[in-house]
């Protein structure tokens, strides 16, 4: 066993390596995120999420999966939210009424924990719509011009 | 027994090296592919598979051809494949290797591909393809792992490992059956929907996988102190002469089926192949036409120096046939095969696809892969026979 | 647009909550919001020609939707595109200038090129050089949904439509190789860049595609969800597109197919194609 020095050395790179993100934050001084309240920007007469914050905080992702499940695959798309109101399961119609303070609500957190849901590869953002309607229109005065 | 990899001469580093650096290139092209999407491919919404998948359907062949030195070796007796049985299953690991990676950067969304799993879907093909070819390559992973290890112990291999290898044999055969079904069964596509297309797909298989083998062995004989042996090398050509007659007289099958019946939606297709068809604006389209016709001719060349018992035993013509063969079925089995049946299509318009320069580095990588997968194998392999220096013997 | 859209669809889900279904269209076009009148949105009826059975309202509990497309009609108005422009619009279907990756929900085709059985070279002039309407036929015996090998392409019980599920789809393109009317598209690159580029405002409503999955006509089931007809049918001035329940013999569609001699593409490789045509 004339390796043995040489695998010790190579388990500690191979360590340090590993627990890189933990030291570089450890340096940086990085903290935990704050549970931090993120106010919605538009909620025309609702002061409620379709279920309990600390329900959608954890597991907003998986209502979203099971929605999706059964609207696209059942065409079952009415469900009642946590106080017996009909409500329609869709990201874009539902959640982003309220939400529509994506960077806020969304990416702030989603930054955060480093995970990049593909949702908004599709589905429309109405904010995101209102800029390219803006950017047409200076385009098309620029144009007249 | 993988450190044995790390220690070759100039000539093997040099080609690992080279290999390497033809994979960079083709990683470069695939981020490139894989950020933009399949739009920097030839493809099209007429042809929407191409160099990808005609190199899957090839080396699924390739994989499968293993059979054609394990089932007589095993099931007959026939000591002569000793020494080539590893080699066979070391160039099925290869292939098979390659075929899932076309697969892979085939996919619009490849980092989906676990779906095929999540979700499985029996009534598709696609579905037991994956579930065949992964199955194939775990048996010829432990097959070859086993038999390796107990070569190098110079004991025979355990008793357990047996019916994996029997059942290496009829597996073999339903990968390339499962991949034909892959498009035997479209009723879209009549250029594909023929009986006849497992059959000629087994056949064509059999003579590339072979015929490879016999380049490769031609090659370590003459670069390496490995020899298989003059007779075993002879009964390879043996095989690929009769899998290549037989797939000849498939495809003169098919042939004489289009054209007789006079079919359109049949002929079409072969048309298009030989001698072109018009596009939509009235134009000639004969892309696929030079690579058929060199196809047939290299076809009916190499058949008629293995058929001739005396060119056969050539090494040196033997090789050359062997080259001839392995060519002209990457050809027709690959391209011809897989953009023929979107061409015309299904509204009987021709659009042509020509692969970019993107698309041929990605492929060239994985084929680099491949070799590279193989070279580091047989590096292995060889090494250790040296070591253990006397005549291998297995179950 | 003189009226919100967004608010105007999501009125008309809330009333077809409530049950109220029948006529909606009319009911909806009051309940539009903002005071816009209810002009706005056009008068859709699918209705059979020359015939009583003219529903304002596509039937909430058909098992086998289906289409008649009077191609006839059609024919009289050679360059409308109104349909498929109305259905591009409502799906933020790309407008894709390179014809090798060009996005079809819904498209002309040359009638020689969409029914090749049906044609020969002396064919009635007229029909000859027309063009006939093709779109997914969701068959009822459907090739695609065989072949998904992830099940991303499904065909749905309770009523027969092949839909797809691109947040499953990989991409494999195995559908568009099955598929014998060339009714399957892929995206080849981002299909917003294009909205981008061309300047064409995506709509909110539906979502657009990723790059590398497949995508196809629905029959437009988000709309029937909410009682209203296709895009397509809805826009169609001439009424040359009739929809509705095949499983119901009093049916538009039903009546139309007893009336009239209509063919289908590629019958014969027994997929069940659900549009029919009348030429």
């Amino acid at each position: 066993m004339n390796d043995k020095g040489k695998i010790v050395l190579g388990l500690i790179v191979f360590l340090v390596i590993m627990t890189f993100p933990m030291w570089y934050n450890f340096i940086n001084g990085v903290v935990p995120f704050e549970d931090a309240v993120v106010q919605t920007a538009n909620t025309p007469g609702k002061d409620k999420c379709v279920r309990a914050a600390d329900y959608m905080r954890t597991q907003h992702m998986d209502l979203l999966n099971e929605w999706r499940q059964e609207v696209v695959r059942n065409g079952d798309r009415y469900t009642e939210d946590a106080y017996g109101n009909k409500i329609e399961k869709s990201l874009s119609n539902t959640c982003m009424d309220c939400h529509s303070n994506k960077e806020e609500f969304c990416d702030r957190c989603h930054n955060y924990m480093a995970v990049a849901p593909y949702c908004w590869d599709c589905h429309v953002l109405p904010a995101e719509v209102q800029q390219a309607d803006m950017a047409l229109k200076v385009d098309a005065t620029e144009g007249n011009e | 027994m993988i450190e044995k990899a790390l220690q070759g001469g100039k000539g093997y580093w040099t080609l690992i090296v080279i290999l390497l650096a033809v994979i960079g290139v083709g990683v470069l092209a695939y981020l490139k592919q894989f950020s933009e999407g399949l739009t920097v491919t030839g493809l099209s919404r007429d042809v929407s598979w191409g160099l990808y998948i005609a190199q899957f359907t090839f080396l699924v062949g390739v994989a499968a051809s293993a059979v054609m030195v394990v089932l007589p070796y095993y099931l007959h007796n026939y000591k002569m494949f000793g020494k080539l049985t590893i080699l066979g299953e070391f160039l099925a690991i290869g292939a098979c290797i390659m075929c899932m990676t076309f697969i892979f950067v085939d996919m619009g969304q490849p980092f989906r591909i676990g779906n095929v799993f999540l979700y499985p879907s029996p009534h598709s093909m696609m579905f037991w393809d994956t579930v065949v070819l992964f199955g194939y390559l775990l048996l010829n992973i432990l097959i070859s792992r086993v038999a390796m290890s107990s070569e190098n112990k110079g004991v025979a291999p355990p008793k357990w490992i047996k019916p994996f290898i029997i059942l290496s044999i009829p597996w073999a055969i339903s990968i390339h059956t499962v991949t034909a079904f892959l498009y035997s069964g479209l009723a879209a596509r009549p250029f594909w929907m023929t009986a006849v297309l497992a059959p000629r797909f087994l056949a064509s298989a059999f003579a590339s996988g072979p015929a490879l083998l016999i380049i490769l062995c031609l090659i370590l004989k003459r670069f390496t102190k490995f020899d298989a042996g003059r007779e075993p090398i002879q009964k390879l050509g043996v095989i690929v002469a009769y899998a290549m007659a037989l797939n000849i007289f498939l495809i003169l099958m098919e042939i004489f089926t289009a054209v007789y019946s006079g079919i359109p939606e049949h002929i079409d297709h072969f048309k298009y192949m030989f001698v072109g068809l018009q596009d939509a604006e009235g134009v000639m389209v004969t892309n696929l036409v030079p690579w058929m016709w060199t196809s047939s001719v290299l076809a009916v060349f190499s058949l008629s120096l293995l058929l001739v018992t005396k060119l056969r035993q050539n090494e040196t013509i033997l090789g050359i046939a062997a080259v001839a063969v392995f060519a002209s079925l990457w050809i027709d089995k690959g391209m011809g095969m897989i953009v023929a049946g979107f061409t015309p299509n299904p509204t009987h318009v021709v659009v042509p696809y020509t692969p970019t320069l993107i698309e041929s580095l990605i492929t060239l990588a994985i084929w680099g892969m491949g070799a590279l997968i193989v070279t580091i194998l047989y590096k292995v392999a060889l090494t250790l026979r040296k070591q253990v220096q006397r005549v291998p013997y297995r179950a | 647009m003189s009226f919100d859209r967004r608010k105007f669809v999501k009125a008309a889900s809330i009333a077809a909550l409530g049950g109220v279904v029948s006529p909606p269209l009319k009911l909806f076009g009051g309940v539009v919001v903002d005071g816009q009148s209810a002009e706005a949105v056009p008068e859709a009826v699918s209705g059979c020609i020359g015939c009583e059975c003219s529903p304002v309202a596509p039937p909430t509990n058909a098992t086998r939707w289906a289409m008649v497309i009077d191609l006839k009609t059609c024919r009289e108005h050679e360059d409308c595109t109104i349909c498929m422009d109305a259905c591009h619009k409502t799906h933020n279907v790309p407008d894709v200038d390179n014809p090798k990756e060009q996005m079809k929900w819904i498209w002309k085709e040359h009638f020689g090129h969409a029914f090749h059985e049906a044609d020969h070279p002396y064919l009635e002039e007229h029909v000859k050089h027309s063009n006939a309407l093709l779109m997914c036929n969701h068959c009822n015996n459907p090739p695609c949904v065989s072949v998904c090998p992830t099940n991303a392409t499904f065909k749905r019980e309770k009523d027969g439509l092949v839909m797809m599920d691109w947040h499953r789809c990989i991409g494999c393109r195995y559908c568009i190789a099955a598929c014998p009317y060339g009714s399957r598209s892929f995206n080849y690159t981002e299909p917003k860049k294009y909205f981008a580029e061309k300047g064409i405002q995506i709509e909110p409503d539906f979502p657009t595609r990723t790059r590398g999955v497949v995508e196809k006509c629905t029959f437009c089931e988000e709309r029937l969800a909410r009682g209203l007809w296709p895009a397509c049918v809805d826009a169609c001035p001439h009424n040359a597109l009739v929809f509705g329940d095949l499983d119901n013999p009093d049916d538009p569609v039903r009546c139309l197919l007893a009336k009239h001699f209509t063919i289908r593409r590629k019958p014969a490789l027994g997929t069940e194609p659900e549009i029919y045509y009348i030429v």
